[in-house]
Parts: C-alpha cells; structure tokens; sequence
C-alpha cells in the first residue's frame, strides 16, 4: 500500500484544502442526508411527510438495501 | 483536482451504481420478496380477515385526496399489506420503478458521499495517489456503513418485523450504523496519526485493530432484534443474501467506476504539471 507510484516517484500527492470541500460537504452532505432519510425511513418509524406514498414506492428497495421496515 | 471535479464523478459513479444494484436486487432479491409478501398475506388471511376487509373499504375510497386518513387506517390495522387493494402502489410498480427510484436516489447520495470524503482524503493518507486514497475510502466506507449494520441488524424480507417495533429497530439500526461510521473515521485517523510513528503495516493493524474492537462491542451490548416467528428460514436466509449482494453490488460499481475516473483526473493533472515543470526549466 505504501509503495510510490512509477509515473510520480517520490512526488508529494497535492492535497484539496479542507475550506474549498467544505461549503460542498456542507451542501451536498445536506441534500444526501434528506435523500436518504426519505428512501430509508421516512413514513416508517417517522413522518416527514404525511400519507404512505413515498413508503409504498421505494418498499422494495427499502427492504433490500437493508433498512429497517414495519 | 478540486472538490467540484472529485464530485461531479462521485454523482455519476453513484448513479451507475443505482443501475447495476437494481439490476441485481430485481434479478436475485425480489424472487425472495415475493415469496415473502405470499407468506405474509396468507398470514393475513388466515389471522385478520375482517379487519383486513374494513380496512380495504376505508383505503381505497380515500388514498390519493387523504393520505393521513389512510395513513391512520393502516396503523389502526396494526401493520400493512402488500399488494392488495388497499396499497396505493401496484406490486408491478413497487418492484420495477419504485425499486430503481431507491437504488439511483442512494447510490447518487453515496456516491457523492463518497467523492466528498475521497476529495478530503487525497494527499493525507501517507504518499497514496490519489485514486488509491479514493479506492481505500470507499472499502473502508463499504465495510462500516454497509457490511457491518448487514451483520449486526440484517435486512428483514417483509412480513418479519412487528410495526409496533420499528421505531425501536429504526433508532437502533442508525444509531449502531453511526457508530461504526464514527469509529472507522477514528481509526483511519489514528493509523495516519501512528504512521509517523511506526511502520505503515503496524498502523494499519492498530486501526483496523481499534475499530474491530469498538464495533465488536457495539454489537454485543446493542440489543438483539428476534421477530422472526415461524418464517422460513431458507426464505429469509436468501433474501438477506440477496440484500447483501445489492449492497456490495452498489458499493463495488461507485468504487470501482470512481477510482477510475478519479485516477484519470490524476494522470491528466500530473501530465500537465510535468509539462509545466519542464517547460519552467528551459
């Protein structure tokens, strides 16, 4: 694992700084959490929105990728 | 190499991720969910007929202009079915569209997960290039976030899980997932921490040591979910399999479609570089 690549022998890999990823990672870490929470649980053991149509159309996945389900 | 370019391939490595784990949850998993739901209904039948039927009268005539009416009938029925008149999506559409929905909304949420966390971990994990950082990102990302919630709280086919129990089994699931989360971040970060000190091997044995040790006793003092009654256990045993290799399916595709394009980006940019560092020296 901690052998240098042969096309960058000994080069420092340039790293991404923390302040540029974190208006992404603030943003986007939102948006997929949201995403997530309305494929895994909402309408289950809580409602973000009321009814069971989100429930019912991802039901399958739900039970697939695992989440808890009724 | 930003934190732009990094995502963007994480957004399209998750999509394509949705796509083979749906491929490969409609192909291997919904033979298991349908032998479920078969079970589960004839359960239903034989247990809560006229409970069933009322409900079938009250959900129907009502689904789509009052949701919560529904919603509030189907609790009051103490759990729901699937696939009768009452659900309000057919069984056609739960398996096929409903189902490639969840896969393509996870695997796009993942797989820029994933991108965001590789983006913060290129050129901090030792001298790795960079698609090597974003390949390791996204194993150790797959064993805590997936495979180890797999183990301990393992997909439940329907028909397992009592409703009265799923807030109960929700707060668990997330909250063990958050630890094993949380402890391989804390372990990555202390093997980099070791690293300075010791060789690179005896580091990575100390994290991937501590994190072993911290979810392992998770899982044994976390409570134990039992609902299964009388389900058959080859039924359940095919569907959890099933699910698992969903999960790896989807986890596999963003690894393996993210590294490449990440590696590209890198051999792009250090092209570039080189040209511009030779070009300097003249």
């Amino acid at each position: 694992m901690s052998q240098v690549s042969a096309s960058a022998p000994d080069v420092e890999v340039p790293s991404i700084p923390l302040a540029q990823i974190a208006p992404w990672a603030v943003f986007f870490g939102l948006i997929a959490m949201l995403a997530l929470f309305f494929v895994s649980t909402d309408q289950g053991a809580t409602s973000l929105i009321s009814g069971t149509a989100i429930h019912e159309w991802v039901h399958d996945g739900r039970h697939l990728l695992g989440y808890p389900c009724h | 190499m930003t934190a732009r370019n990094i995502l963007l391939r994480g957004l399209i490595a998750g999509f394509v991720a949705g796509i083979f784990a749906f491929l490969v949850a409609h192909q291997v998993g919904e033979p298991h969910v349908e032998k479920a739901i078969a079970l589960e209904e004839a359960g239903a039948a034989d247990e809560a007929a006229p409970a069933e039927h009322s409900h079938e009268e009250g959900g129907s005539g009502h689904s789509h202009s009052d949701g919560e009416e529904a919603h509030e009938h189907e609790e009051a029925a103490g759990g729901h079915s699937h696939g009768g008149g009452e659900t309000e999506v057919s069984r056609d559409n739960q398996r096929t569209w409903g189902l490639l929905t969840g896969t393509l909304v996870v695997g796009t949420a993942l797989g820029g997960i994933i991108a965001l966390v590789s983006a913060a971990a290129i050129g901090r994990i030792g001298r790795l290039r960079p698609a090597t950082s974003t390949a390791l990102v996204t194993a150790i990302g797959f064993v805590s976030f997936a495979l180890m919630p797999w183990f301990k709280y393992p997909a439940a086919p329907p028909a397992v899980g009592s409703g009265d129990t799923i807030g109960e089994r929700t707060v668990d699931y997330f909250v063990f997932l958050a630890i094993s989360v949380l402890a391989a971040v804390a372990a990555t970060l202390l093997a980099r921490r070791m690293h300075t000190q010791v060789s690179a091997y005896a580091s990575v044995v100390i994290g991937a040591g501590a994190y072993l040790l911290i979810v392992v006793l998770a899982a044994i003092v976390m409570p134990t979910v039992n609902e299964l009654g009388d389900f058959p256990a080859d039924t359940l045993w095919y569907f959890r399999l099933s699910s698992l290799f969903t999960l790896a399916t989807m986890w596999g595709v963003i690894g393996v479609i993210l590294t490449g394009l990440v590696g590209r980006l890198d051999t792009a940019e250090t092209a570039v570089a080189q040209r511009r560092e030779l070009a300097a020296s003249l």
